[in-house]
Order: structure tokens, then C-alpha cells, then sequence
């Protein structure tokens, strides 16, 4: 096995200095995402304006993956619609399960391209999905918040 | 007449258990320091169990023909060399279940029929899940109050709250080595505390019995509960160990077959114990396995595999202690410490730590080892864990120390 597949300098460096980190205010939904199996644990928050992407702000204590992978995602989808934000975990997911077979676009994806490497380590895979997956579900309670107060 | 142990030769040992000579890259074999979760069986437990298969296989208890006979005497052969492994007083006091997780059902079950509001149960913050969980469904089932004993900051037994237990306590059930810590408790000493207010005392001796000469008298508790597939046996098997005229006055757990003495249509009538505790078909070949594990570790001797294990755990401690930013969580010394070697490394997650390890071959476990609430306790969210038993060598230790040290550089000074 080799370890720098998997461990790609991009990946270290956002871990040693993770982006967008701590939890700020306002926003309009938190959730806590665990990876019971590692013990990974997240909490996340959203701050939508309408359909833009203000702010995403966390805090999170896990492996060197599961850090870098939320810190990735957020410079990814602050700033951003959030139709964009989700359209890209789809297909960060996709890669994910791909086993290394599915390429992601650099153009789109930038630093999360390091990840390629970590679909082809199954136990892995649910590392790197879990800031994502906890972005997907905060942003799905803040739209639904939205729409209650309209 | 005590046999005296020869010299433990560690490189004969190794000879038994071929899956230690498996190689990850070729030329290169594995490292095995995940004992604490399971650990690896000898030849001579395959062999018992394939021999059994392939010659005596039927069902227990019931079968009136050869095999049957056979069968029967195998699984109740192995009842007895487990009585004598531990200094039970009786084959009939060693009741075989699944695994440790429902000997202690078991045990929360039947001595928790009768408890009520008011009660109260004594565990500790150190514990397994599997023996956490029980007593608190037990509590929200009765309503009984579930008290802990805390650690202190070296990870020992916090035994200065003296009013923890009391008149109002009716069970205390802890571990006799952590899994985490390494922590060997002192038993007798609680048992005796709790005795002396009627309580009933249950112990987790699932990392002692292992590692630790055993004697359940003299340890002087009443349900002792331990494993086999950590003693160099199979799977699918624990112990229950209990008092006679305890486990004769305790009702049963699981209904049915084998566990009856008359069913009819308005009721039914129970078996004596063992059989109480025993429903359905038991783990007959798990349990011929674990005879074979007894009779291979006591022909070693378990004194000699203690010492052994002693030798190794402090030349572990010293070793770790040179790895740069590693916290050993529990005793940083030998003494009464078992092989559970659980650590910390600074800004480097034990899952990361795991898989660097794993690519070089050597296999120890991350995560909070089924002890969330000792992790909570210690302020850490996982650790990563080595645990060592009578196989493992100093080069192994070496080869951890330094993959250690390469972790660190890989996540620092890349």
C-alpha cells in the first residue's frame, strides 16, 4: 500500500492549517454529523442569503481526510449557489465510490482532486464524505427553515 | 504438584501460530499487536476444532448414539478443563454462551429481576461498553440508580469515594484489566467492600483471564464473564462463571431447548444450572476449541506467560517513551498493568495513525475501544492501541517504536 496515494500534500496541508475553520455566526442551520466507527465528529453550520452560499463554518475533530476533506469543501461552496454546492458533492460522492475509476474536473474541483487516491482505500471513503454530507444536510434544513418563514 | 515452567522460548511459541509468519510485501511479515481485540490461534486449537468436526460432529445432550456420546463428552470435557483453568470448584459453575457481550446480559438480566427504585448498581468510568450498556438498560428497566467508580490521573481505580458503595447497593460489576488502560484492579479488595453490604459482585475478566494466573475463589466474587476468542481460542464462545448456590437460585435468561427440566402447556420447570443458561444447541466446537486454547496455555503456564508479558509491556513503556509527542493514556509503569498499551501522538489522529502503521505491516486498533466514557473522561476522543500477549517479541516492539517515529515525521516534517 502506498501511503502517498492516499495522503497527498494537498491533504496534509489543509490539515495542519484547515480553512474556514471554527463556528461563526449567524447562520440558519447546525448539524452534527459522527463516524461512529473512527470517532470522527462534526459540527457544521450554514448561512444562506436566498440561494447563495454566505458562510459555512464548523468545527470538527477527526483524521487527517475527514479534516482536510471539510476544509476543502468549504472554499469550494462559500461564495457560491448553493444548487452549485450540491451538484458538486454528487459528484464528489460519485468519485468517491468509484474505487479510483471516476476523474474529477480540476477546473471545478481544484484541491479536492487530491482526493482520487483516497476512493481507492474503502475504509476511507466515509472519511472524506463527512463534511460534505453534514454541508448536504445543513443546507437542506436552512432551505426548509426558508421556506417555513416565507 | 506445581510443574515448573521451562524458559519461555518466545520463537517456539511463534511456531505454533503460522498467520504470524504472513507477509504484507514480500519478504516482510506482519506485525501483530492487536491482541487485546482478538487473538491469533495456535495449530493445535485448528486442529481440535477440525478434528472434532471431521470426526465426532452431532448435537449434545440428546443424541443416543455414538457421535452423540462423543460430542457430549467433548463439550462437557471442555466445561471442566475451563473450571480447572480458573479454580472453579465445579464444572457445574461454567456456564458457555456467545461472547463476553452476553455473559453479561446474562448476568444484568438474571441478578437484575428483582431491582427496583432505590437500588443501585456500581460500575466504573474504565469500563467496556459491554459492560456498561447492560446495567444502564438494566436501570431504565427498574428504575435502580447506576453509579460509577471514577480514575485517577494515573489511570487507576479511584477508590476514595467510600460511600459509593453501600446499603442501597445490590450489584457491582467491574473489569478486572482495562482494555484501555492496562489497569489490573484490585477485585478481592471491592468484592470484599461489597460483600460486607450484600451486594453481588460481577466481574469482566475478559483481559485478565488471558494474561493472569486465575483463581475466582480467591479473587471472592460471584459472576466472573470472559471470552474465548482472546485466549487463543475460537469466537462465538464465552464464560460465565458463578457461584453454585448462587447460579441455583438466579431464574433463567434465554427459553428453550436444552435449558428445561418439564414444559407443559401451563408452564415450565428449569434445569440446574449450567443447563439453565445453556438454550438452544451450545457452541459445541468453540467450546473443544477453548479446552485445546486451556490445555495449550497451561502448558506453557500461565505464570510464565505472565512474566513474560510483564517483561514485554516494560520494555513496550520504554520504548514508546521515546516517540516524540506520545501520551500513554494509563500507568506509565509495569506495575499491575496489563498489555493494553492504548496512546495519544500530538495533531496526528489515531486513524491516521493506524493506517500509516497498516502500510507497513503492523496491525494495532484505533478508535475509543468500545470506551467512549473512559475517553470522555481522559479529555481524548480515540486513542490508538497495541496490545501485546505471549507471542509477540522485542523486534516487534522495535519495528512499532519505529514506524511511530516515521508517523510523526510523515505528518510533521514532511
Amino acid at each position: 500500500m502506498d501511503v502517498n496515494a492516499l495522503y497527498q500534500d494537498i491533504i496534509l496541508e489543509h490539515y495542519r492549517a484547515k480553512s474556514n475553520s471554527g463556528l461563526r455566526e449567524p447562520y440558519q442551520a447546525e448539524v452534527h454529523h459522527v463516524n461512529p466507527s473512527c470517532g470522527d465528529e462534526l459540527t457544521l453550520r450554514v448561512n444562506l442569503d436566498g440561494d447563495q452560499v454566505v458562510d459555512v463554518s464548523y468545527l470538527g475533530e477527526g483524521c487527517s481526510i475527514s479534516q482536510a476533506s471539510t476544509s476543502i469543501m468549504t472554499e469550494l461552496v462559500i461564495g457560491h449557489g448553493l444548487a452549485h454546492g450540491l451538484e458538486l458533492y454528487e459528484e464528489f460522492k460519485e468519485m468517491m465510490h468509484g474505487q479510483g475509476k471516476v476523474e474529477l474536473d480540476e477546473d471545478r474541483f481544484e484541491d479536492a482532486i487530491a482526493f482520487h487516491g483516497v476512493a481507492k482505500f474503502p475504509a476511507r471513503v466515509k472519511c472524506a464524505l463527512l463534511g460534505w454530507s453534514a454541508f448536504a444536510d445543513a443546507a437542506h434544513q436552512a432551505t426548509e427553515g426558508q421556506g417555513a418563514d416565507r | 504438584m506445581t510443574p515448573v515452567a521451562a524458559p519461555f522460548d518466545v520463537a517456539r511459541v511463534r511456531e505454533d501460530f503460522p498467520i504470524l509468519a504472513r507477509e504484507y510485501a514480500p519478504g516482510k511479515p506482519i506485525t501483530y499487536l492487536d491482541s487485546g481485540n482478538t487473538s491469533q490461534k495456535p495449530r493445535q486449537v485448528v486442529d481440535a476444532i477440525a478434528d472434532h468436526y471431521l470426526q465426532h460432529n452431532a448435537n449434545v445432550a440428546r443424541a443416543m448414539h455414538l457421535l452423540g456420546a462423543e460430542a457430549t463428552e467433548a463439550y462437557e470435557n471442555a466445561r471442566a478443563k475451563v473450571a480447572g483453568f480458573i479454580g472453579a470448584n465445579r464444572p457445574e459453575e461454567v456456564v458457555f454462551v456467545g461472547n463476553a457481550s452476553a455473559g453479561l446480559n446474562l448476568a444484568a438480566h438474571t441478578l437484575g429481576a428483582g431491582l427496583g427504585p432505590g437500588d443501585e448498581i456500581v460500575i466504573s468510568v474504565m469500563e467496556h461498553h459491554s459492560n456498561i450498556v447492560p446495567w444502564q438498560m438494566l436501570a431504565e428497566r427498574t428504575g435502580a440508580t447506576l453509579r460509577w467508580f471514577d480514575i485517577t490521573d494515573e489511570g487507576r481505580l479511584d477508590l476514595s469515594d467510600e460511600s459509593l458503595i453501600n446499603e442501597r447497593t445490590k450489584i457491582v460489576s467491574v473489569t478486572w484489566v482495562s482494555n484501555v488502560l492496562g489497569t489490573v484492579n484490585p477485585i478481592a479488595g471491592i468484592a470484599e467492600r461489597a460483600h460486607a453490604f450484600g451486594a453481588t459482585v460481577v466481574v469482566d475478566a475478559s483481559q485478565g483471564v488471558p494474561h493472569l494466573p486465575t483463581d475466582v475463589s480467591a479473587l471472592g466474587v460471584d459472576l466472573f464473564v470472559f471470552t474465548s476468542h482472546k485466549m487463543l481460542g475460537p469466537t462465538g464462545l464465552g464464560v460465565v462463571w458463578g457461584r453454585y448456590d448462587l447460579l441455583a437460585e438466579l431464574p433463567p435468561f434465554l427459553g428453550g431447548g436444552e435449558m428445561i427440566e418439564v414444559v407443559r402447556m401451563t408452564g415450565s420447570t428449569y434445569a440446574a444450572p449450567p443447563a439453565r443458561f445453556e438454550a438452544g444447541t451450545p457452541p459445541i466446537v468453540q467450546a473443544v476449541g477453548l479446552g485445546a486454547a486451556v490445555d495449550y496455555l497451561s502448558a506453557i503456564g500461565m505464570p510464565a506467560i505472565a512474566e513474560r508479558e510483564h517483561q514485554l509491556v516494560e520494555y513496550a513503556l520504554a520504548g514508546l517513551a521515546t516517540v516524540p509527542g506520545l501520551r500513554l493514556l494509563g500507568p506509565t509503569t509495569s506495575h499491575n498493568r496489563g498489555g493494553a498499551l492504548a496512546f495519544r501522538i500530538d495533531d496526528i489522529h489515531p486513524h491516521d495513525v493506524s493506517q500509516l502503521l497498516d502500510s507497513r505491516g503492523i496491525a494495532i486498533r484505533g478508535g475509543h475501544h468500545c470506551a467512549r466514557p473512559l475517553h470522555e473522561r481522559l479529555g481524548v476522543q480515540s486513542s490508538s492501541r497495541a496490545s501485546v500477549y505471549l507471542y509477540n517479541t522485542e523486534a516487534e516492539i522495535d519495528t512499532l517504536v519505529d514506524a511511530l517515529n516515521w508517523t510523526t515525521d510523515f505528518f510533521k516534517g514532511r
